[in-house]
């Protein structure tokens, strides 16, 4: 019986995601051709034990109902435990401006369960982690509140929060920000502390008219807690702006990359389609791509990921490209740093070209 | 509770010995078909959008693999609380335990089960053939009919019928007049697919009568089917059109998997006829720089470095840079690596196909790497068949 739960938050509205969130929380957005991005966190969790999971709410849901629906391709649809939806509802008559609200009004849900510790994440991040090690760095230590984050690679451009970290993992500092230097400390938004320690942060906060887990839950009582460090050290990636969206995708053409967080012994689910194998038919030419079941390729196809049910035509050329579920790409089109969402039709002979350092997005449904 | 219509029974007992090493193991529903499915997953996943959710899989030769796939049927949308699939092996009584002796002993040993079903209809089904059906139009044509027994029939050509059980119908109605096995002048090409609806009563009856007559060899084609015609019992036809193939042989089964490369296959896996199946948690594949595909049906967890052209590829398949896979069928999780050469094989499970060693067959003669074997390149190249 696992002593830890876990919760998993949507977030809100993020301005650098404008385009591909308007409609859907980052965590609903397709990623890595065939998943979404909540499933590394529901798998992560669930991997690691976890038999409780709570989805706290945000605007836009639907499309997560229709995605987790009863946890089953999780393994959590239960008779004990299992998936929690946690809607964020109104406190005293006004909506929730921040995450706070939404935890403090699921607080008897918290409660109720059995479960010592619990463990929250942020639905934006992709990577493959066993959250049983942090659990046991967190009880080694002796923390009051574990917090997960990983060195920046590079420069990152997005919300953000930096730590510092001592060497012997105590945080001294918590900082938000709107960028990363490369060697800093990425919060990855991943929280693990006793159930007690979860209530007392989050009924502080909130009665004392804050609005934000982090800033006014943790940041603001800093000094009340022993905060912890652990650095995950494996592959990660922060959906937190179009550009980070589109590399993580490209990150999974690095077959290191794809086998570290796909083909190891924790693996990432996601809801099945039943789509048949691809069809590479005798005029395909596809090179360092990524591709879905479902699909049927005719054309040329180089640097893309390419999602479930689509279909290239003959004479198409896609180059660095993201091609979501069910789109139409008709004989000889040409597409070039583009990002389609669902259902696009691209006719014959058009030309689509995004910039090398910024794709052009399609919106989902749209023929061009 | 209401009545079940119709109850579906998929025999899926059998050895598939023809199919030498692939069935070594595992039954031969199991055996992996067509990238991502395995053979029981047609007659399964025909029952389930056909509107039947309640499937009886009898099982007997080797069916571990087969249980753990079936699993609950969730899969097939079979998971249900008042029905779905029932495993139904071999049992032992107070009396000692028999096995299936035949297809018919087979039913009539489970005939407890229909019982506990109370079904009108039973349709009998075999786990080895490879088509789309929708089995209740099937059963409209029985019931318009008031048939006791229809059986499904696929035009095989002249030259060929002499290798199937014939039947010779009345061009008006369908109703079915003679039943030949395998003759030698066959008088119509109309050949029995192994596909029965029966009245559950009438079925009843003769499985009864036939399982105590010590000279029958209990099967349906061979006694069940003649005694109900001799009764002049009204047994018709149904025709079906489309792609049926049976594959219980090695070239069977790989010209199967090859038709599905034909710019239009036989059957869209993509149509609404769903074809489910049971499948790992596996991200989509990854083709690479020097890889190249083409005429070919790819599944997920893959990586591809090398040269793959007309084949079929099961999930977690590794062809390393240099390996070349041409006509073949490379099933789930096998390694081909680097500069390997596979022409006209199949390939099964978990295999190893070292760096630079060959594997060709021929047609007519494809060659075969059973389950878990490691292929060593030799001097002058490996040759297995």
């Amino acid at each position: 019986m696992s002593n830890m739960m876990g919760i998993i938050k949507l977030d809100g509205a993020n301005s650098m995601l404008k385009e591909l969130c308007e409609h859907r929380p980052v965590a609903s957005l397709p990623i890595a051709g065939r998943y979404r991005v909540i499933d590394f966190a529901v798998s992560n969790m669930v991997n690691s034990g976890i038999g409780n999971v709570g989805v706290l709410l945000s605007a836009n849901a639907r499309s997560i109902f229709d995605h987790l629906r009863s946890g089953k391709d999780w393994d959590l649809a239960r008779h004990r435990g299992g998936l929690s939806y946690l809607p964020s509802d109104p406190y005293d008559g006004k909506p929730a401006t921040g995450d706070l609200q939404g935890l403090y009004s699921n607080l008897d849900y918290i409660q109720h369960n059995a479960a010592e510790y619990i463990l929250i994440a942020q639905a934006d991040c992709v990577y493959n982690m066993d959250f049983r090690s942090v659990l046991l760095f967190h009880q080694n230590t002796g923390a009051d509140i574990t917090m997960v984050y990983s060195k920046a690679q590079d420069d990152i451009s997005g919300n953000a929060a930096v730590m510092k970290v001592t060497d012997n993992g105590r945080v001294t500092d918590i900082a938000k920000s709107l960028t990363v230097t490369a060697g800093t400390n990425d919060f990855l938004g991943v929280y693990l502390m006793s159930k007690d320690t979860f209530v007392k942060v989050v009924s502080d906060g909130f009665e004392r008219g804050g609005t934000d887990f982090l800033l006014d839950g943790i940041i603001r009582h800093m000094e009340e807690y022993s905060i912890f460090g652990y650095e995950h050290k494996g592959y990660v990636s922060r959906i937190n702006s179009t550009m980070a969206y589109f590399n993580a995708n490209k990150d999974f053409l690095n077959p290191e990359i794809w086998s570290e967080v796909f083909m190891g012994d924790n693996l990432i689910h996601t809801k099945t389609k039943d789509a048949a194998p691809v069809q590479y038919k005798d005029t395909s030419r596809v090179v360092n791509c990524l591709v879905a079941n479902g699909c049927e390729i005719r054309g040329e196809v180089e640097n893309s990921i390419i999602f479930r049910d689509v279909k290239i035509g003959e004479g198409v050329k896609i180059k660095d490209c993201i091609i979501m579920e069910r789109c139409v790409i008709e004989d000889n089109a040409m597409l070039r740093n583009v990002i389609c969402d669902k259902n696009v039709t691209v006719s014959k002979d058009q030309w689509l070209k995004g910039a090398d350092n910024y794709p052009l997005i399609v919106a989902k449904n749209t023929t061009i | 509770m209401s009545k079940t219509k119709c109850l579906a029974m998929i025999l899926a007992g059998g050895q598939g010995s023809r199919l030498g090493a692939l069935t070594k193991n595992i039954a031969k529903p199991a055996v992996p078909f067509g990238g991502k499915y395995r053979i029981i997953d047609f007659p399964l996943s025909n029952c389930a959008n056909s509107g039947i959710d309640k499937v009886g899989v009898l099982t007997q030769y080797r069916p571990l693999e087969l249980h753990t796939y079936l699993g609950t049927g969730n899969a097939w949308d079979l998971d249900k609380s008042t029905g779905g699939v029932f495993i139904l092996p071999p049992y032992a009584r107070d009396k000692g335990a028999d096995w299936y002796k035949g297809t018919a002993d087979a039913i009539y040993q489970n005939l407890n089960f229909i019982d506990m079903m109370d079904p009108e209809y039973v349709l009998i089904l075999s786990g080895d053939h490879i088509y789309t059906m929708d089995y209740s139009k099937m059963l409209d044509v029985h019931r318009a009919n008031k048939a006791d027994a229809t059986i499904g029939v696929f035009e095989v050509p002249w030259d060929e019928a002499p290798r199937f059980g014939i039947m010779n119908t009345d061009s008006v109605d369908g109703r079915i007049i003679e039943f030949e096995e395998k003759p030698a002048k066959p008088k119509s090409n109309l050949a029995s697919m192994g596909i029965y609806i029966f009245n559950r009563e009438f079925l009843s009856r003769y499985l009864m009568a036939d399982a105590a007559d010590e000279n029958s060899s209990h099967d349906f084609g061979k006694n069940i089917i003649p005694a109900m015609l001799n009764d002049n019992a009204r047994l018709y036809s149904y025709a079906f059109e489309g792609y049926w193939k049976d594959v219980g042989t090695i070239e069977s089964l790989w010209q199967a998997n090859m038709d599905l490369l034909a710019d239009e296959p036989p059957f869209s896996f993509n149509s609404s006829w769903t074809i489910y199946s049971s499948n790992p948690s596996l991200p989509p594949h990854y083709i690479g720089n020097e890889a190249r595909v083409h005429n070919s049906m790819l599944n997920e967890g893959s990586m591809i470095f090398g040269e793959v052209d007309h084949s079929v590829l099961f999930s977690g398949v590794k062809i390393g840079k240099g390996a070349k896979v041409t006509n073949s069928v490379i099933m789930p999780f096998t390694k081909i690596e680097e500069n390997a050469v596979i022409d006209h094989a199949i390939v099964a499970q978990n295999c190893v196909i070292s760096a630079g060693a060959v594997v060709t067959g021929e047609a007519g003669a494809i060659a075969v790497v059973p389950e878990g074997e490691v292929v060593e390149a030799t001097d002058e190249g490996e040759q297995v068949s």
